[in-house]
């Protein structure tokens, strides 16, 4: 058993300050003359920044993650949404973020900060529902870009001219909408800041390759979350380099995340947000997540390089390219969105399992754990399919029921049990045991 | 597996407590106690049990493990395994060939695949869903107003078979109530419901693999009924260990005298 150095991170604070400040930004933006706006975190949030310098988004599913954090709160947001007549079994994202809303509390304390406009993508059925839903009942605008057109590996200039061609039309509401110029120096900025983060997150993923693993997977989501709230903005950038720079320095110099790490392995959808604690108790064996397809590339974009490995995908600006034009810019944003690894899966199991055993191969595993997540249909889409792909592979795999975002379903016990008799497939005992 | 080592497993279950003395590849006592509000009292019962049946004192027993869903407050256990290894090691240690465990107790079936050794190679566990267990025989057996040996028996004597439309155990009894009420003979709504628990299970199983020999153990081994339809699912047949509900201790006290070898 190997025994590393272990370091707290030096911008833990600076990354819970930004996330708070995110949330107070968009709840005071009125006081400022600002626009509030809502949608998905993955509702190419680069286009409303043309708007102004003052224009501040809540991202339903980082909200509602943080909401499912909280047990008692995220309980009652669950009750107010089922006595509106929603069913149980509906997107639990979705059920949090509708339940802060009618209950008009916000997590962040206070009111719920009611939003100028809803503008979101087509990522699955209940993304397209969640905002018609919050449009209709807070009386809102709501804009939609469709987005579904198919994996990147088929992306051709008709499919990307669809979304591009919605994504020029969205830039035209909005100017409706708000009553504002749209400034497309703006744009070009979001989208340089946007290619800057999401390069570099994947960067970051990139360096847990290292062994010991410089991050655990706990950690990362309390870090690629500035991600999903806010990519497009200069402060997740420059932070993500920050942070970049300090996990280089921890690999350089063997700093782990667990430093009895002796099994390393990876999971799969949203994490049962109430119960991050499975992460704490796999440490006991001395068992690391460094990651999954979810943490790397819900943010991260990425790309196959020449010698067939995983590597951050270089942007258009690395390699010399100058945005210039709104149109230019609308391309890049929908060519590198269109080409992040978990907006695949969705059109077959197949290439989410290729990815998966990529990871597993690249990051040196040597096991996986499927949350079969009733919260999410998107992203719990063919996983019985990754795990059958997985275990032909020859991984050894476990899977677990729970929600991301339903506390009720998760069953703590049960699932502590699944993760014991996996642990004894991998010949891994409690290291307290061992010592005794 | 070593000379004169004496292990013992305890496995607490949902509804019973059963413990094992196993000495040289020899069972030297077998006790049972049901749980009740009491797992570590009735623990303790069954353990005294066992060495009163076996001739010897608890310092004559080197190492206990425990197993089950009780296993990390086990009395007199140093350590534990799960029930998965628990299965697998307790039925490869008299029927080396299997290769497939199945196993259906009170709340939970299983499916495990493993090696020559016992050793686990993959598993799969009914997730939340009472219709994959022997609770839910149970509960239609009350609702047929049979004893569970009697509807079991019973099952064999149907002529047809009749598909229960219901996924959940809840709707299922209700299911069982309207085809009582339009007269479907007994045997016929006994098989339907073992058809329906049988056909969750070999879905698990295929998850994974079924790789011969398959061995089924746990208390629902006991109903004839449900294995005759386990077997017309699986298509093939399955070994029943001896003393099917000790497979876990069984297997716990194998494990045990394993860590003891290990150790000398």
């Amino acid at each position: 058993m190997s025994e590393y150095r272990a370091e707290p991170l030096k911008c833990w604070n600076k990354a819970k300050e930004l996330r708070l400040k995110y949330y107070r930004d968009y709840q005071e933006a009125h006081k400022k003359g600002g626009i509030r706006w809502t949608g998905g975190a993955w509702a190419l949030d680069a286009i409303p920044a043309g708007l102004g310098r003052d224009v501040y988004n809540i991202t339903g599913e980082p909200y509602a993650a943080s909401i499912a954090f909280d047990k008692p709160f995220s309980q009652e947001c669950m009750e107010a949404a089922e006595a509106k007549g929603w069913a149980r079994d509906l997107c639990s994202y979705m059920r949090n973020y509708w339940g802060s809303m009618y209950l008009n509390k916000y997590e962040f304390g206070g009111e719920y900060p009611n939003p100028d406009f809803c503008y979101q993508d087509h990522i699955c059925c209940s993304h397209a529902k969640w905002y018609q839903h919050v449009a209709e009942y807070k009386k809102i605008p709501y804009f939609c870009i469709d987005v579904s057109v198919g994996p990147y590996n088929e992306l051709d200039e008709n499919r990307l001219m669809f979304v591009v061609n919605q994504m020029h039309e969205a830039i035209e509401w909005l100017e409706k909408v708000t009553g504002r110029k749209y400034q497309d120096e703006l744009l070009i900025e979001a989208v340089e800041n946007e290619l800057r983060s999401t390069s570099t997150w994947a960067e970051i993923c990139y360096y847990n390759m290292a062994k010991p693993a410089p991050l655990d997977e706990k950690t990362m989501y309390s870090l690629y979350v500035h991600g999903t709230l806010a990519k497009h903005s200069k402060e997740v950038a420059d932070f993500y380099e920050e942070l970049r720079d300090e996990v280089k320095y921890r690999v350089e110099n063997h700093i782990a995340a667990l430093p009895e790490e002796r099994c390393r392995l990876m999971s799969d959808t949203q994490p049962p947000w109430g119960f991050l604690k499975v992460f704490r108790y796999l440490e006991q064996y001395g068992a690391i997540s460094i990651g999954s397809l979810y943490t790397f590339g819900l943010i991260g974009i990425w790309e196959t390089k020449a010698d067939g490995t995983w590597g951050p995908r270089t942007t258009p600006i690395q390699k010399g390219e100058k945005i210039t034009s709104r149109d230019q810019a609308l391309r890049i944003l929908a060519d590198w969105n269109l080409s992040k690894p978990e907006w695949q899966h969705f059109y077959s199991p197949d290439l989410k399992t290729e990815m998966m055993l990529q990871i597993v191969k690249q990051w040196q595993l040597d096991g996986v754990m499927l949350h079969l997540n009733r919260g999410c249909e998107g992203l719990s889409c063919g996983i019985m399919e990754n795990r059958l792909g997985i275990a032909e592979a020859g991984v050894p795999v476990m899977t677990f029921e729970g929600n991301m975002g339903d506390e009720r379903e998760f069953d703590e016990k049960r699932v502590m049990a699944r993760i014991d008799s996996f642990m004894e497939t991998l010949d891994l005992q409690l290291l307290e045991a061992e010592k005794s | 597996m070593g000379d004169m080592m004496t292990t013992a497993g305890i496995d607490i279950g949902a509804k019973l407590v059963k413990v094992l003395i196993l000495r040289d590849r020899e069972v030297l006592a077998r006790a049972q106690e049901p749980v009740g509000f009491e797992p570590l009292v009735a623990a303790e019962r069954a353990f005294s049990q066992a060495l009163k049946q076996s001739g010897l004192s608890e310092k004559d027993v080197e190492v206990v493990y425990a197993t089950g869903a009780g296993r990390k407050v086990a009395p007199y256990a140093s350590k534990s395994v799960t029930e998965v290894t628990a299965a697998a090691k307790g039925v490869v240690y008299y029927h080396p060939s299997v290769r497939t465990i199945i196993e259906v107790g009170a709340e939970e079936g299983r499916a495990v695949k493993c090696d020559e050794k016992g050793k686990v190679q993959d598993f799969a566990i009914n997730e939340k869903c009472a219709a994959g267990a022997g609770s839910f025989t149970e509960a239609m057996a009350r609702a047929l107003e049979l004893d569970l040996e009697a509807f079991g028996k019973i099952s064999l004597e149907s002529t047809k078979a009749i598909p229960m439309n219901a996924q959940c155990a809840v709707f299922a009894e209700s299911e069982v109530v309207s085809l009582v009420h339009a007269k479907t003979p007994k045997p016929d709504i006994a098989r339907a419901v073992h058809d329906a628990v049988a056909s969750r299970i070999v879905s698990m199983v295929r998850r994974v693999g079924i790789n011969k020999d398959i061995a089924l153990v746990g208390g629902v081994s006991y109903n004839p009924g449900f294995v005759d339809s386990l077997t017309r699912g699986l298509e093939t047949e399955v070994i029943i260990p001896d003393n099917a509900e000790y497979i876990g201790a069984l297997g716990a006290a194998v494990a045990a005298g394993a860590s003891l070898q290990k150790s000398t």
